[in-house]
């Protein structure tokens, strides 16, 4: 492990002027990431932070450490290569929802079930905006925009179901401008060892202004946001009024009056297990209508071997076996007569 | 061995032979013709091959689609080509046969299966009478009727293998009969199958003793009245292997990570014929390379992308399709300035094309297929041996110049073998790379694309180097600091300084030596897998007195600074090429000159004696 060092925000804010519109929800984003690598003490030279294509994906020339803006899509291939070359790198994707989810569906699909230790920041506002504002896959179905007048024909993704579904070991879910819960899920998602996606709910106040106001402001988180926590009951509401109890991988909420241990045993609410994938799904799935809580925080933590430890072991074994020399002759000549071979004089 | 020689078999020395073995593709076929080629090699022939495979794993059995096909020219001097035609053709079915007959040379070997020349069989290819009573066909040739699959199963009779078992080790029936006809000896086959089916054993006794009835039928029954002798060429001294381009491809990258000591990461996704480089390299995890099987090509090219900026030899390889994926990438990589290499196996294409044949129409893909002006490196391989060499070249300048490195193989010469001499690791060329670990810009911030005088390239800095953290990407770089740019005159700049590094490449490239008289009148100037057919070519154009000299690239990008010069000596430029004229669009484009082209897109490659009539024709 490297040295902790004392560390501050500033010391995370590159030169570069940020550049996304006033009001967006990046700037949150980028303020609890920057004070919360400062506050974990890890050199600033061992974070790497790889992005697509999108207003998100400028995201690494705000931060003052090693940084690659890439191609629509490819960060997660991109990370992947940079993780698996170089396991000592704290390796980050900073992406949005049409670049991980659109053109890149195929590359996250892949990065979850091999588990690289990498930190997914999935900033969606269900909405195009560095082209100005089509529907994107996580756009409502029947949502007007310039690329559909009459509505959004698609289903939309569901990115907590589909990272469920890929079989990723670390899912969450926060709103951009929590940046308690943020940071609390950030801090988890750091220590887990394997891909970590954290979905953030994002505000583009230009092109999809309010996607999320019915959870956003302070009033409305808590009223319908349902923290998760591991071991605790599931309960929500102002005053922790309401409980879901779920049955047969279905949720159903109940007035529970108040979250008293009694009340919650009284009613019979399911106490949550971050570790149990159908409870998680559960979460995942809960359809949205207007007074439906929106789980919060982190839905599902497991331990499953990464990738790169796996090749690192495998490489290990072979040398081992092989036992090899330290001299690139000596190498090379066992690679060269390593089959049938014959002189001429 | 000691048969019973009942009268002494006439022995004939023969300067060179083609053999071509032919089947269905379950018959074996490419396990014979390889393990043939590897004898012929051991016992100090020159030798080059041509497996010619279909696209299906199973075609029907007993079509003209299922054919299989490997043949060997080996030879007492220093060969080139695989041969035009066959002096000795093996056909194991019908279908075989009709494929194959119209190259046999006159008066050549024929040998038959005779048990697979069944009604049933004769008609699904069309034939109306049995060639193994045709006594035309077996006049025109030296034909052996020979009932392989009969003979097999008398071999085997109390194996306990199934029939099906004992049907497939027919192919080393044929062998040990092609042994015994060019005078090898059986036992290092044998020990190659004790090997190989070390874990297997019942197949392993099987398929010795079924060698062994092979060889001992030619001997007792006497069908062949005379066998041959090919004398070992006399090659350059020194110790020697047989092998694959694409294995020779792997050795060149995997010795180019030990020279210059960077670990080596080699992504790609499946594709015909490029796999066989991946199968390669997955083997050598003891060397430290890390093989990674992406989910697709765009994320083969990605990770490569990352790796290298991480510090590693990153590389890839892929074939036709799989280039085009990887075209964007490319481009980022361009712009990120980082070194790899991606390999590209070319096939016939465009499409899914002929994915089993081989093609060199990717030469104008590699140099313009991307978007913007985004100059790199392309380099090609001419010869299963030289994919060494230019595998190294493609590490070493892709390192040296911080730029993506295209090489070019083909499926010829990925999957053809010929006597490789084994390089000495000491007279590798030095390879030595230096990461950037001090700030370029004391008191200010590192420059991340302050370009070295000599080369151009910017510094290559290792993700996680202490005091050095900076943000790269794909759009546009502020001249030496690397910043995000707009400024319309510094992109001009940028892409200036982007192609004049490229073109400083050249200064790498050695001087250009033609092969022929001084006074010729025509150049054959070839690129890729072709060469070894020029090679022929023009010794037989010398032969026959005409004043024709030859020259191949292995750099086509940058082209070699002293081309202009030597293609002003000649009066006329031929280029045989297959694909529709890419090099000659590049030379009449640079050069201005009248260059011709012999261009043909069968999957196959040329004929000797097709080079020969064009240049004729020229003069």
């Amino acid at each position: 492990m490297n040295k902790k060092v004392q560390l501050n925000k500033s010391d995370f804010e590159s030169h570069l002027e940020v550049r996304w519109c006033p009001g967006c929800g990046d700037y949150s984003v980028l303020a609890a990431v920057q004070r919360y690598l400062a506050s974990i003490g890890e050199p600033i030279e061992k974070h790497v932070f790889v992005s697509g294509i999108g207003c998100s994906s400028r995201f690494p020339y705000y931060m003052n450490t090693y940084g690659f803006h890439t191609i629509h899509g490819r960060a997660p291939a991109i990370a992947m290569g940079l993780k698996i070359a170089r396991p000592d790198l704290s390796v980050w994707v900073v992406t949005g929802d049409g670049d991980l989810l659109s053109i890149g569906g195929n590359h996250f699909l892949h990065m979850l079930r091999r588990n690289p230790n990498i930190k997914v920041l999935l900033l969606n506002n269900q909405i195009y905006g560095l082209t100005k504002g089509q529907y994107s896959p996580t756009s409502t179905k029947g949502k007007v925009t310039k690329s559909s007048p009459a509505g959004s024909p698609d289903t939309p993704i569901n990115p907590i179901q589909l990272a469920l579904g890929a079989q990723a070991t670390f899912v969450a879910r926060v709103i951009d401008v929590d940046a308690q819960n943020l940071t609390e899920v950030l801090s988890e998602a750091y220590t887990h060892r394997g891909t970590a996606l954290i979905e953030i709910y994002q505000n583009c106040n230009i092109f999809n202004d309010g996607a999320f106001d019915r959870i956003r402001g302070r009033d409305e988180r808590a009223q319908y946001q349902l923290l998760l926590r591991h071991n605790a009951p599931l309960v929500f509401g102002r005053n922790s009024e309401n409980g879901l109890i779920v049955e047969n991988g279905r949720a159903r909420a109940v007035e529970i009056g108040s979250n008293s241990s009694e009340s919650v045993a009284k009613f019979g609410i399911t106490t949550y297990d971050v570790t149990n994938f159908s409870l998680a799904m559960a979460m995942a799935t809960i359809p949205q209508t207007d007074d439906a809580c929106v789980p919060m925080g982190v839905f599902y933590k497991v331990d499953r071997p990464c990738i790169e430890d796996v090749l690192a072991e495998q490489l290990k074994d072979a040398r081992k076996k092989a036992q090899l020399s330290s001299s690139a002759k000596d190498n090379l000549e066992e690679l060269y007569l390593s089959g049938n071979t014959w002189t001429i004089r | 061995m000691e048969g019973n020689k009942k009268r002494p078999i006439r022995q004939e020395q023969l300067a060179s032979v083609v053999i071509r073995f032919a089947g269905d593709s379950g018959d074996g076929i490419q396990l014979t013709g390889s393990q043939f080629t590897d004898e012929s090699a051991l016992v100090g022939n020159d030798v080059v091959t041509l497996p010619n495979f279909p696209a299906e794993i199973r075609a029907p059995a007993g079509t003209i689609a299922g054919v299989s096909g490997f043949q060997i020219h080996f030879s007492s001097s220093d060969i080139y080509s695989p041969g035009d035609r066959p002096d000795v053709l093996v056909a194991l079915n019908p279908a075989a046969l009709k494929l194959n007959l119209k190259d046999l040379k006159l008066g050549g070997i024929l040998i038959l299966n005779e048990d697979a020349f069944t009604p049933k069989a004769l008609s699904r290819v069309g034939f109306a009478n049995n060639p193994c009573q045709d006594e035309k066909l077996l006049s025109s040739y030296r034909t052996f009727v020979v009932p392989i699959t009969q003979l097999t199963k008398e071999a085997l009779v109390e194996s306990g293998l199934s029939a099906r078992e004992v049907e497939r080790c027919k192919n080393f029936f044929v062998l040990g009969l092609t042994l015994w006809l060019f005078g090898r000896p059986t036992d290092m086959t044998s020990k190659w199958i004790e090997t190989k089916f070390k874990n297997k054993s019942e197949l392993a006794s099987a398929n010795a003793k079924v060698l062994q009835a092979g060889y001992s039928y030619a001997e007792a029954t006497e069908i062949f009245d005379v066998s041959y002798c090919v004398p070992p060429a006399p090659l350059e001294p020194g110790r020697y292997r047989n092998l694959s381009g694409s294995a020779l491809t792997a050795y060149g990258l995997v010795s180019a990570a030990q020279k210059s000591g960077l670990p080596l990461f080699f992504a790609s996704y499946p594709i015909t014929p490029a796999s066989e480089l991946l199968h390669e390299l997955a083997r050598f995890k003891k060397y430290g390379v890390i093989t990674f099987q992406a989910e697709d090509e765009i994320a083969a090219m990605c990770a490569i992308i990352g790796a290298s900026y991480g510090g590693a030899l990153a590389l890839t390889c892929c074939s036709g399709p799989g280039f085009s994926l990887k075209a964007e990438a490319l481009g980022l990589a361009v712009m990120a300035e980082l070194p790899l290499v991606v390999v590209n196996v070319q096939r016939a294409g465009p499409s899914t094309g002929l994915p089993t044949k081989t093609e060199q129409s990717d030469l104008l893909q590699a140099i313009y297929g991307r978007h913007g002006e985004a100059p790199l490196c392309v380099l090609a391989a001419s010869s299963p041996s030289n994919s060494f060499k230019m595998a190294y070249e493609a590490c070493r300048i892709a390192t040296k110049y911080m730029t993506p490195v295209i090489l070019l193989s083909d499926g010829y010469i990925a999957m053809g073998s010929e006597p490789w001499k084994i390089a000495d690791p000491d007279e590798l060329s030095l390879f030595e790379v230096a990461f950037t670990e001090v700030n370029n810009n004391p008191g200010g911030r590192f420059l991340a694309y302050k370009r070295d005088e000599a080369t151009l390239a910017r510094p290559w800095v290792k993700a996680g180097t202490k005091d050095l953290a900076h943000r790269i990407g794909g759009l546009e770089k502020e001249n030496e600091t690397g910043d995000v740019s707009y400024d319309a005159n510094n992109h001009h700049l940028m892409c200036q300084l982007r192609a004049e590094k490229i073109n400083r490449i050249a200064q790498e490239i050695p001087p250009l030596s033609v092969e022929g008289p001084s006074d010729a009148e025509l150049l054959l100037l070839g690129w890729g897998g072709t060469e070894g057919i020029l090679r022929e070519a023009l010794k037989v154009c010398q032969a026959n007195k005409l004043p024709v000299a030859r020259l191949h690239l292995h750099y086509l990008n940058p082209l070699p600074s002293d081309l202009k010069e030597v293609l002003g000596r000649f009066k006329h430029i031929l280029i045989p090429e297959l694909n529709f004229g890419q090099l000659r669009t590049l030379i009449r484009d640079k050069y201005l000159v009248d260059a011709r082209g012999l261009n043909r897109l069968t999957g196959e490659i040329f004929k000797v004696e097709e080079v020969v009539r064009a240049v004729q024709e020229m003069l």
